[in-house]
């Protein structure tokens, strides 16, 4: 039964990252479209940790943490980059 | 693994993914930026983070090997959403603070130099 809603669950964040994807390429301001990638980021890490559920690994957690820094430390930085148009301080 | 356990984590996976979709739905629906911030930040937070907790006890339960380590990720998603949320608030501040219309300039003379300026029609009586 689990197997099932593991599939039914990564359909719906599926789904998820396409209304984040359209807020993406729709937004009409920059910052719409930085969230829209951070919410791209965390959404990502969910579907990586459903696949490795669904596939009985435990590989995919690295995978998922490295992603989360990654999206994180992105997010921190292109917002510096709109505020001050300057990354390094 | 029991069918009640399977159950519980069923149903708290079910409710994680529709946590994870409410706040993509936020994202497109609502109306300002500053609206549409609070729904990824906080709702899809919560469900990844209900996904993870699924996570660790999925594969307690199937691999036998209990690794908490994935709450990690989940700790660290709730520490830093609330900072990136900051960011991106004060990035949108800072864009709609620029485009503001500057205040109106006084163009009307100072009091005291209109009467320093004035003529005075009583200065040769």
């Amino acid at each position: 039964m689990i197997a099932t809603v593991i599939l039914i669950s990564m359909h719906v964040i599926g789904l998820a990252m396409l209304l984040a994807l359209y807020r993406l390429l729709r937004g009409p301001g920059v910052t719409d479209r930085i969230l829209a990638l951070d919410t791209l980021n965390i959404n990502a890490i969910a579907l990586l940790i459903l696949d490795g559920m669904y596939l009985k690994s435990e590989i995919y957690f690295e995978a998922a943490l490295v992603i989360a820094m990654l999206g994180f430390v992105g997010t921190v930085v292109l917002s510096k980059y709109v505020l001050r148009r300057d990354i390094v301080e | 693994m029991s069918l009640f356990t399977e159950i519980i984590l069923s149903a708290l996976l079910l409710v994680a993914s529709f946590f994870a979709l409410v706040g993509s739905i936020g994202l497109v629906k609502l109306s300002d930026f500053f609206k549409r911030l609070h729904a990824p930040t906080k709702a899809t937070t919560m469900g990844v983070g209900s996904i993870l907790v699924v996570s660790v006890f999925y594969h307690a339960l199937v691999g036998n090997t209990f690794h908490p380590r994935e709450i990690l990720i989940s700790v660290f998603l709730v520490i830093t959403a609330p900072i990136s949320a900051h960011m991106m608030a004060k990035a949108a501040l800072s864009l709609r603070l620029k485009k503001r219309p500057q205040c109106p300039t006084d163009e009307t003379p100072d009091p005291n130099e209109d009467d320093a300026s004035q003529p005075q029609p009583d200065s040769d009586l």
